[in-house]
């Protein structure tokens, strides 16, 4: 089958690989494609078809058809005829119950080919309705392409931008030429070519890449197998050249039936005879062209059929055993195992199209061809439209027959299938794409769209001009997944003693996209250490924002509902954000460092959002404040317990006393000869001192802190600490609708100052009234209820659980609830379901634990 | 939505530089009704044409700034630095 050594040949015949077929070795030429390595072996079924298994053979041998995609190292869908042959893969046959050449799922084209027109199973497969997942298990294994491997290796994938003056797409003779002008000047060029395999001269060569849309702003993705680049250039150049179309007639699917571009490849590229009988029928001299390569590579050609000069009528493929054996052509039979056939070019316009060209149909070409290109975009080459003379094919040669005369060899679409879509009034072409999936599979229309509208035409009667074309999108190109989904980017935030939690023993837990420990150990002896001794937590994941100015506290005053520009300096208080709708939005402390220094914290999700929230506002306002995000630069420990001055004392020369350091105070302190700013708060009920520092020295502050006796402690115990103090989680507790008096903050709001962000709507609710309130509550230690459980009064929905922990230091289950006003009184009871039974609850204002908040101030 | 923004600090950048703080509106002065309100907190003109609108060069400069944007085409007319009125 290979001929003796050509020129322009692209094998080399001095190197050699092995890769397996179906198990069995293939030997194959360096140059070599896995579909040129099994044709050169005498293989001419390749794939079975969509639907019906039929046998399927090289049809383009470009890439573009789905005719001999296989499975490739369990990779499936690669189209072997473009995939170099490599030492050792392994490639088997997709979409076969058995093998490519013996297909026990053939039977659905013998038999069943009449019952399973387009769109059958919309129709026969709905009743009963429950037997659908069924139905659909037996479909999904008839038809389809390849499986994805259950568990395959994972592949990685990276994207690149890239920016560039000029980008050709196409590397063409066309594209190259306008690649080298374009680099004539300083400009930086980039030509993309699918195949590559020549010397670029003066610009950027990437290869084998393709193209595979080209969206708003210029951008274009660019598959270049594992890396995607986003290209953006000032000028892209599409030279994308034109399609072969194939012809519409009885058995054109038939392996032996080829495009011309198939017979140029076999014999220039790889020096294989392609058969041995042929018959050639062409619209142009492209297509007719071939004759002189079958010559040389030794194949009889029988007859020659030229659209231009001969009007075909009809026009049918014979087959024996899946094979073409033969062709008539209005009435005369001739034996071939080759049939060259080809309808003439019609141009890729897709790409020009995606960027918003108009693409139109042209009479006298008889092909969609780019007007009006939308500015930064070119077209050079047969993208524009045909050069040579070329016959307009017929829709069909079928006379009539329609069945197996296939319009989408892809989703195995018939002549038959077309009509009777529009028969169904399915006539406008984008219903019946959607109807009969023309132009859906995997080549996206590069050998149908044309074919599949010049049938419509003629069964509606309408001129092609007038139908009009269905809309390109990306991708022009096949692309995995994988590289559309790029490297697994999932950010994630350390705090700057993440090392010492993990050499601790924690177990770490996500909060929005920062890993913290859920706890080092027993969450209960945890949160034991903090009522009876001392524990520390790291809370670096506070957002911790300065703001700054002789404007400040005006600016804190527009934005927080409580009143700030009365904190006296080295006091803090807590505040609570709203929007102007009056959610409420995020929390934190506010301290006063000097008369214009504001120290702020936020939650640990909420800092960027918060800091974004002071700039956007400040931005409208215009206030003379600076806003600066240090979440990133400080540490934050937590020191908490009854003897935490206790410990404090013994690593600073500050004086901590209660006078001193009274609660919601903030000094700068040294502490184990770390500058701090210590903030007495106590989101945790005990005596607390919160110290901030820099990251970088919060290593050797934990270290001290730890070794004063303070037992780390995690999340989970902080959220038991701070549920018995009825501390609210902005988020957790509260949800869009929760305003400050709902959430039970009426202290927050101080409606006797100027116009503050949420002023209006807390105003409002104030009037008319709150429709829900959030409460404490309390159960039986022995009942544990679920977040989001539902609260029940007199049998009927009157509420839902936001929080529930068991305290063991209170004896007893506590939660808080969103219930109904009525409700909302201490000591009313109510009920929570828990599975199928409503257990016994009682609702409490005040905070479970310390309600004065004695310990806090101790 | 892959258009090229002019941050006026930073020069033209990729969008998804920036977050997209909807259209600007106009905050209603002194008490309002609670239709104004509504209007206010709810309601956008959502155009097809050109808007006014508040970006925020998050992973760059940081910088607030309004551009004029075409919505059927993602043109953006013209970006620009906020004239901030004090309330």
């Amino acid at each position: 089958m290979r001929l003796p050594p050509q020129p322009g040949e692209r094998i080399d015949r001095s190197s050699t690989v092995t890769f397996r077929f179906d198990g069995h070795p293939v030997t194959a030429f360096g140059g070599d494609t896995i579909g040129s390595a099994l044709y050169a072996g005498g293989r001419r079924v390749f794939s079975r078809s969509f639907k019906y298994h039929r046998p399927r053979g090289l049809l383009c041998t470009t890439g573009r058809c789905a005719n001999c995609m296989m499975t490739v190292d369990g990779v499936p869908n690669v189209r072997v005829c473009v995939e170099p042959a490599s030492q050792g893969v392994d490639v088997r046959g997709q979409n076969v119950l058995g093998s490519v050449d013996r297909d026990f799922l053939s039977v659905v084209d013998r038999a069943a080919g009449p019952f399973t027109p387009v769109g059958f199973y919309y129709r026969t497969m709905i009743r009963p309705r429950r037997a659908w997942p069924v139905y659909e298990r037996v479909l999904r294994n008839l038809a389809g392409l390849g499986r994805v491997p259950p568990s395959g290796e994972p592949r990685r994938y990276d994207t690149e931008h890239r920016r560039v003056d000029v980008l050709v797409i196409g590397g063409g003779r066309s594209g190259r030429k306008a690649a080298a002008e374009a680099s004539a000047g300083d400009a930086d060029v980039l030509l993309v070519d699918e195949r590559g395999g020549f010397v670029a001269e003066g610009y950027e060569l990437l290869a084998p890449a393709r193209a595979i849309g080209i969206y708003e702003g210029g951008l274009v993705p660019v598959d270049a197998g594992t890396v995607l680049y986003r290209v953006r250039a000032a000028r892209i150049v599409v030279a994308t050249g034109s399609l072969e179309q194939p012809l519409v007639f009885p058995g054109n699917d038939l392996p032996g039936v080829m495009l011309p571009s198939a017979v140029r490849r076999l014999v220039g590229e790889w020096s294989i005879r392609p058969g041995e009988h042929a018959v050639v029928i062409g619209a142009d001299d492209e297509a007719l062209g071939v004759v002189d390569d079958l010559r040389v590579a030794g194949t009889a050609v029988g007859r020659v059929f030229d659209l231009r000069e001969r009007r075909l009528e009809r026009i049918e493929a014979r087959g024996r055993r899946g094979r073409l054996s033969g062709a008539v052509v209005d009435g005369e039979e001739i034996d071939c195992d080759l049939l060259v056939a080809s309808g003439g070019s019609a141009p890729a316009a897709s790409l020009l199209a995606q960027a918003g060209a108009r693409v139109e149909y042209d009479r006298g070409r008889g092909a969609f061809v780019p007007v009006e290109l939308p500015a930064g975009v070119e077209a050079v080459g047969s993208v524009v439209g045909g050069q040579q003379p070329s016959a307009v094919p017929a829709p069909s040669y079928g006379g009539g027959r329609g069945d197996r005369c296939f319009v989408c060899v892809c989703e195995d679409v018939t002549e038959k299938d077309v009509k009777r879509a529009v028969a169904e009034g399915f006539d406008s072409i984008e219903l019946a794409k959607r109807y009969t999936t023309v132009t859906m599979g995997p080549c996206q229309g590069k050998l149908c769209h044309l074919g599949s509208i010049r049938l419509l035409a003629r069964e509606t009667a309408t001129p092609e001009v007038e139908i009009g074309t269905t809309s390109a999108r990306p991708p022009w190109e096949p692309v995995e997944l994988g590289l559309l989904a790029g490297r697994h980017h999932e950010p994630m935030k350390r705090s700057p003693l993440h090392f010492r939690h993990e050499e601790a023993g924690a177990t770490m837990m996500w909060t929005g996209a920062w890993r913290r420990p859920f706890a080092y150990g027993d969450v209960a002896t945890e949160v034991r250490a903090v009522h009876e001794s001392l524990g520390v937590i790291d809370v670096s994941t506070l957002g911790k924002l300065v703001v700054e100015g002789p404007d400040a506290a005006e600016l804190l005053d527009r934005l927080y509902p409580n009143r700030l520009s009365d904190l006296a300096v080295g006091r803090i208080r807590y505040g609570v954000l709203t929007t102007d709708g009056g959610r409420i939005m995020d929390d934190g402390t506010v301290g006063r460092l000097a008369e214009d220094l504001f120290y702020v914290t936020t939650t640990s999700t909420g800092s960027d959002a918060v800091c974004e929230w002071f700039e956007w506002w400040n931005a409208v306002w215009g206030y003379d404040a600076e806003i600066v995000n240090l979440t990133g630069a400080l540490a934050a420990i937590n020191l908490a317990g009854p003897r935490a001055r206790e410990a404090l004392t013994s690593l600073t020369d500050g004086d901590v006393s209660n006078e001193a350091l009274a609660y919601l105070d903030a000094r700068q302190l040294r502490v184990a000869g770390v500058p701090c700013l210590a903030l007495r708060i106590g989101f945790v009920g005990e005596l607390g001192y919160e110290l901030h520092c820099p990251a970088s020295a919060a290593e050797h502050l934990w270290d001290a802190l730890v070794r004063t006796g303070a037992t780390p402690f995690g999340l989970e115990p902080q959220r038991v600490l701070r549920l018995e103090k009825a501390h609210v989680i902005v988020g957790q507790d509260t949800d869009s609708e929760s305003s400050l008096l709902s959430a039970g903050m009426p202290w927050v709001l101080k409606l006797d100052k100027g116009d503050f962000v949420g002023r209006f709507a807390a105003e409002l609710v104030q009037e008319r009234g709150i429709r829900e309130r959030l409460v404490g509550f309390t159960m039986p230690p022995d009942v544990l209820p679920g977040e989001g459980a539902q609260v029940v009064s007199g049998g009927r929905p009157a509420g839902r659980v936001t929080s529930a922990r068991v305290s063991e230091r209170l004896g007893r289950t506590i939660g808080l609830a969103w219930v109904g006003p009525e409700l909302a009184d201490d000591g009313a009871e109510i009920e929570i379901r828990l599975g199928s039974a409503d257990e016994r609850a009682t609702v409490t204002l005040a905070p479970f634990y310390d309600p004065a908040g004695e310990r806090l101030r101790s | 939505m892959t258009f090229l923004l002019d941050c006026p600090h930073c020069g033209p950048r990729d969008v998804y530089e920036f977050k997209f703080q909807g259209e600007v509106t106009k905050r209603p002065a002194g008490t309002p009704t609670q239709r104004e309100l509504s209007a206010y907190v709810y309601f956008r003109a959502n155009v097809a044409g050109v808007q006014r609108e508040w970006w925020y060069h998050r992973n760059g400069c940081g910088l607030w700034f309004l551009a004029e944007r075409d919505t059927r085409t993602n043109a953006v007319l013209r970006t620009e630095l906020p004239v901030p009125a004090r309330p």
